[in-house]
């Protein structure tokens, strides 16, 4: 370990260490953050959802959006995976299929920035008990 | 290093570790390795998250999700369920006393609804054990800010202004405390942390150390920069390893960092803490007698003045506060004097960390506003008296303080009107009583734990609190009379008025608040030799209905002295010279054919 030697040396540790608890800064305000969930089952997994759910973390980190991006099981679109739920705080939840890395790109610039729906969306057919 | 995606903390406090989290632990290690998710999935030992009652407790994120009572062999099913499928593990989730639906999220828990956490700010959050998840959370930026841009009487200034009173028990007004240290002339003064926290049932100091070490450490430097002194002791009693591993690795990880030692941030300013242990005497939590304790001497206490802050450790000025008093300060300095005084009563500012144990639902450590009533703390977040029954008092304030009675619950809880009560804010062990506790037991019980910690130097404290427990013991044993109350009444207030310190000048508290509040009970125990909870054994009388006995012999059976007899369905019948009076033949009986008179 290098020795801090000024308030300024400690600023910056700080915020290179800050990353490293922010996901659990984040779990402490969760109503208030971007909710993505990536459907990782079988089926999300051999369509590529480890490669979306990663691009999302690694995206939205790169742009400074701070969101909750957790995995989920099966939503039973085995379809259209890799499939995500994206939650804006205070709307209802939206469901994306086929979310490539392309799509996963125009979600973020069109929905997550600018709350502007895009194609792909697939029509909830379920309700789900909330806990 | 990857960045996690999921992170999952598991309890490291004392209370959690002996219900197995360190296997825990190991086995979601052994668990996500398999699964090839360790690069993922970080898996971090943080403090006490404060709900014990149902620990070991688990919590996961980012989607917050809170498992209680998670026994070693639920690790599995977590990882297959909740990290692989994304699907919460009901049964391990909180359920709501009331509703008794699951709540997955600690925001829905009543427990932590009306809790406020600034000294437990890092507790259940941080590594306590890796210097840099707490300068993630604005760690020793306090003392930086100090260092380089506040002077000393600004700093001080700033704790004065927020008005923060010792949280170790007496309530003395911090910022004073250090303008008086700083104000004595020295070539040495002393920083000392006072971690000898001996009531019975408490465990906040613990608990801080145990979860956050190094906001103690951050908030001893600030203070040795105030007052002019290079130099820490934490005074910390032996049996607690936890809290004293943690601490000792937290002071070496801030020595690799610079953050203690020399020229602290390039500023000049040299400070170094050292631990000195106790041996767990009560008495030494008085600072007097912690510094002659640390000084190599008896654990005894001298009068004051001299006041630590003029002639302390090593006859050099010396500022002692609590551990709980440390881990405020980093936070005042950083939110503003302002902020923290927003928060409180009028004279009592900030928050109060109580360790809530005794005949309640959720025994645990909380953090809550001062002003905040009893009632609050024990229905809202306590979840009420244990099956059922009855709320009676709530013991504050240790063997020093008293009771609190019903109809207290609604007064808001701060220094003055504890007192006012004729209890006090102790350090903050709160012992909650239903109506099968009796008062005069209690007040023997508060007093047994003076005499066994008296360090016997005066006389009212040594055999005064004697003579006063023999009178009590006398009571409960039947054989007291309406003048040992009054000679109870008048031996406690001499004992009062002429003890040394503060142990013996408050050792009758419990005593005179039971008295006070529980007078009827002291006089059924004295004029008609009843004790209304059936706690005084030697006052109880057990016999058998022999119209309900329908002769089961479980009794019989079950009588540990073989003062039971009788035929086989046919009443039986118990032997008063050998009946000892434990009560298990009422306890087992299916007929209530027992009575306790």
């Amino acid at each position: 370990m290098n020795k801090i030697k000024s308030l300024a040396d400690l600023k910056k540790l700080q915020t290179e260490v800050q990353s490293k608890i922010k996901l659990r800064e984040k779990g402490d305000h969760s109503e208030n953050l971007i909710q993505i969930k990536v459907s990782m089952a079988t089926c999300g997994i051999a369509s590529g959802a480890k490669e979306t759910m990663t691009y999302f973390i690694e995206e939205l980190d790169h742009q400074g959006i701070d969101a909750i991006i957790t995995q989920t099981g099966c939503m039973g679109y085995c379809y259209a995976e890799p499939t995500i739920e994206l939650t804006i705080p205070g709307q209802q939840p939206v469901v994306y299929g086929f979310v490539t890395k392309a799509k996963a790109q125009e979600i973020i610039e069109k929905h997550v920035k600018l709350n502007e729906m895009v194609d792909g969306i697939i029509p909830v057919n379920y309700s789900s008990i909330d806990n | 290093m990857a960045d996690y995606n999921m992170h999952i903390l598991v309890c490291g406090g004392t209370g959690c570790k002996a219900s197995q989290s360190e296997l825990i632990k190991s086995n979601f290690k052994t668990r996500l390795n398999e699964f090839g998710l360790s690069d993922e999935i970080q898996i971090i030992m943080t403090g006490c998250f404060g709900f014990c009652e149902k620990g070991p407790i688990v919590k996961i994120l980012p989607d917050n999700t809170f498992y209680t009572q998670v026994t070693p062999e639920d690790v599995s099913e977590i990882v297959e369920e909740h990290i692989i499928k994304g699907r919460k593990v009901e049964r391990l989730l909180y359920k709501d006393p009331e509703s008794k639906e699951h709540i997955s999220d600690t925001k829905g828990m009543d427990f932590y609804k009306k809790q406020i956490r600034i000294a437990l700010r890092n507790c259940g959050f941080i590594n306590p054990e890796n210097i840099d998840e707490y300068i993630g959370r604005d760690g020793y930026a306090a003392l930086g800010t100090c260092l380089s841009e506040i002077t000393p009487d600004e700093v001080i200034r700033m704790i004065k202004d927020s008005g923060l009173r010792g949280r170790g028990g007496g309530g003395f007004p911090t910022g004073l405390k250090w303008e008086l240290t700083r104000k004595s002339v020295s070539d040495q003064k002393y920083v000392v942390c006072n971690a000898d926290e001996g009531d019975p049932g408490a465990f906040m100091d613990r608990s801080i150390l145990e979860g956050d070490p190094h906001s103690v450490l951050e908030a001893m430097a600030i203070c040795g920069y105030c007052i002019g002194a290079d130099k820490g002791l934490v005074y910390i009693r032996a049996e607690y390893p936890l809290a004293i591993e943690r601490l000792k690795i937290a002071i070496k990880q801030a020595r690799e960092y610079g953050l203690l030692g020399d020229d602290i941030l390039g500023t000049g300013f040299n400070f170094d803490v050292e631990i000195r242990y106790g041996a767990g005497a009560f008495v030494c939590g008085e600072e007097t007698a912690l510094i002659h304790s640390m000084e190599g001497k008896r654990g005894e206490p001298t009068v004051k003045p001299p006041f630590p802050a003029e002639k302390g450790y090593n006859g050099k000025p010396t500022n002692v506060n609590n551990v709980e008093t440390f881990a405020n300060i980093p936070v005042i300095i950083n939110k503003g004097a302002e902020w923290f005084a927003s928060i409180g009563t009028a004279n009592s500012k900030g928050t109060k960390v109580f360790a809530l144990a005794g005949k309640i639902n959720n025994v645990g450590l909380i953090e809550v506003p001062m002003g905040i009533t009893l009632r609050e703390i024990i229905y809202d977040i306590g979840g009420g008296i244990k099956d059922g029954r009855e709320f009676k008092a709530v013991q504050t304030g240790g063997p020093s303080g008293g009771c609190l009675t019903k109809s207290f619950l609604d007064t808001p809880i701060d220094y003055d009107n504890l007192v006012a009560a004729g209890s006090m804010m102790g350090s903050g062990g709160m012992i909650v009583l239903d109506d099968s506790d009796c008062m005069v037991a209690i007040a023997k019980f508060y007093l047994e734990f003076t005499l066994d910690e008296s360090c016997g130097k005066c006389t009212p404290c040594r055999i005064g609190n004697k003579r006063l427990y023999e009178i009590l013991e006398k009571i409960t044993e039947g054989n007291g009379n309406v003048e040992d109350l009054n000679r109870l009444r008048m031996l406690s207030s001499v004992i009062k008025d002429t003890s040394l310190c503060g142990l013996g000048q408050t050792s009758p508290n419990p005593v005179l608040s039971t008295l006070d509040h529980f007078y009827d009970e002291y006089l059924s125990h004295v004029t008609s030799h009843k004790c209304i909870a059936g706690q005084c054994k030697a006052l109880m009388h057990y016999s058998i209905d022999a119209d309900k006995c329908t002769g089961c012999t479980l009794c019989f059976r079950n009588c540990p002295v073989g003062a039971i007899s009788g035929e086989k369905r046919a009443p039986h019948y118990i032997d008063q010279s050998l009946c000892i009076k434990c009560g298990v033949c009422f306890a087992k009986c299916k007929f209530d054919a027992v009575l306790i008179a």
